[in-house]
């Protein structure tokens, strides 16, 4: 199972393992890494699972598509070029450590 | 972690009949908030609280499985000491005489003490109630079967009829329509989301539809179902029969309520509870679908507000009342519904509204229609428009306006349009 590393604003740092084809959120929040909301479950529709993706992932993560992008402008903490919703990146085997800081805002 | 079941031994503990989305997170902010004693969840379905929204979305496309459906992991609730006793159907409950908890009991002859009580027990899809309706091919759409066996049956169907034009049955209708079956959507009142969106908005979906293909008969009943064990037509008021293999029928939901009959609690469609989720028994707790509570800004009049979000807050709100802690501040109730490849997120609610303006250009499927009452927003429906619905619910949360006149300028973002309310606010309106 691909795991993946998560900092939370407070410091705290949380390693899950992921099912293949699960969303980054979706692993997340079956853990209860605090941090990420989710309300919408993953329709991309809410905005409130917020992430910087660590710089040595940006390339296997992929860009936003159209609509992530615009929501990803009205996120409640700031934007970074390295801002992606967790709800929207499939875990494969190759992202398999994947790290990323959760924004503080959601 | 298990509760003592002895019904003479003092009871400890929170106990939360429905493992749905508000039963989860009613226990999440318990322990969130330090609360240490046992915690029981009853759910009668066999699984851990598990997402609904998607059952009639990317789940009955087939995008997404069981497994990505469930809210948090089995070891997540041994490791917060949450004792979730799911396929447990709890049947009735009583209070002890001195005020202080109870007893409820389960189907399979146990008792569960508990010092406090939360329901959270949902609701269950409306049934129609004609001749006919008990026909095999005549589904709903609530839980994990129900989506299970309609995806099922859409995977040798031609022709579906969908009854009822409000979420459920157009969602269910775009995905019907993505497997390329034939598609007729009946619908009583003359237009699509009658009890929630302004006549555009329903305009629109209907002709967003319709060029997807689906047909519809608006402001027509369905008097009966025919078929001798299968379903193979729906007769409409008019004397039409439309034929059918399988019929999906979302015609609204009915809050369970039968346990807070029994505890005594006022209920009116569903349970009514004040703005920190107590129900009439200001000891008992009550969240999620099953609940009517205050409308934010006209206390008066009680809504029920089925979403996720309101789950979720509400949960929250009950969890903070059980504690005796200070209410979590009010959010901003806001919605989302996927057709297909439109995408409707509202923010607000926007019963009562005696104004409403156009942004953007119907025809092109994106745009936001926003809803004013006395001159102050008071919610939006954004199609496939994220930007305006993020604004909005930013406006909303900051108890701003967007001007009705400015709003349909498209030269400027929304965001940009938001402006503090001068005017003193309504009666009953909380900051």
């Amino acid at each position: 199972m691909p795991k993946i590393i998560l900092h939370s604003p407070t410091g705290a740092l949380f390693t899950v393992d992921a099912q293949i084809g699960a969303s980054v959120m979706e692993t997340a929040v079956k853990h209860g890494v605090p941090g990420i909301v989710a309300e919408c479950g993953g329709a991309l529709s809410c905005a409130t699972c917020h992430v910087y993706i660590a710089d040595s992932f940006i390339d296997l993560t992929g860009q936003a598509d159209d609509f992530e992008d615009e929501m990803l402008d009205d996120t409640a903490s700031v934007r970074k070029p390295n801002s992606r919703l967790s709800c929207q990146i499939r875990m494969t085997a190759a992202l398999d450590g994947l790290e990323a800081e959760i924004a503080p805002e959601q | 972690m298990t509760l003592l079941t002895n019904s003479v031994t003092a009871c400890t503990g929170t106990l939360i009949v429905g493992a749905g989305q508000a039963g989860l997170q009613l226990a999440v902010s318990l322990r969130e908030n330090g609360y240490s004693a046992p915690i029981t969840i009853a759910g009668a379905e066999p699984w851990g609280a598990y997402q609904r929204p998607p059952l009639s979305k990317s789940f009955l496309n087939g995008d997404v499985d069981e497994d990505n459906l469930s809210l948090r992991a089995t070891d997540f609730y041994t490791e917060n000491a949450i004792d979730a006793r799911i396929g447990t159907r709890i049947w009735d409950i009583r209070l002890a005489a001195s005020g202080r908890g109870g007893e409820a009991f389960t189907g399979d002859g146990r008792v569960l003490g508990f010092e406090k009580l939360a329901l959270t027990t949902g609701s269950r899809p409306r049934r129609l109630t004609i001749p006919g309706a008990d026909l095999t091919g005549v589904c709903y759409l609530r839980s994990i079967p129900d989506a299970t066996h309609l995806r099922t049956l859409l995977g040798v169907a031609h022709t579906v009829v969908v009854i009822g034009g409000g979420f459920i049955g157009l969602e269910a209708a775009a995905a019907a329509r993505r497997r390329g079956l034939d598609v007729t959507l009946v619908e009583s009142y003359g237009r699509l989301l009658q009890r929630v969106v302004a006549p555009p908005v329903s305009a629109f979906y209907r002709g967003a539809h319709d060029r997807r293909g689906v047909h519809f008969r608006l402001g027509s009943g369905v008097i009966a179902l025919h078929g001798d064990e299968r379903v193979t037509g729906v007769e409409l008021s008019d004397g039409t029969v439309l034929p059918a293999d399988v019929v999906i029928v979302g015609i609204g939901v009915e809050p369970r309520i039968e346990l807070a009959h029994r505890l005594g609690l006022t209920c009116s469609r569903g349970i009514v509870v004040d703005e920190s989720a107590r129900t009439s028994n200001p000891t008992v707790v009550a969240a999620g679908d099953c609940t009517v509570q205050p409308h934010p800004q006209h206390p008066d009049t009680l809504v029920s507000l089925e979403s996720v979000q309101n789950a979720v807050d509400q949960a929250k709100v009950a969890a903070a009342t059980l504690l005796g802690r200070n209410r979590p501040p009010t959010t901003v109730p806001w919605f989302w519904s996927d057709q297909g490849d439109l995408k409707l997120q509202i923010a607000g609610l926007s019963t009562g509204f005696d104004d409403f303006v156009v942004r953007g250009e119907p025809d092109s499927e994106s745009f936001s229609v926003l809803y004013y009452r006395d001159g102050h927003l008071i919610a939006a429906d954004a199609v496939n428009r994220p930007h305006d619905f993020m604004a909005v619910k930013r406006a909303l949360s900051l108890g701003s306006t967007i001007p009705s006149e400015e709003a349909t300028n498209t030269d400027f973002t929304l965001k940009a349009l938001i402006r503090a309310v001068d005017a003193p606010l309504p009666a009953g309106r909380r900051p």
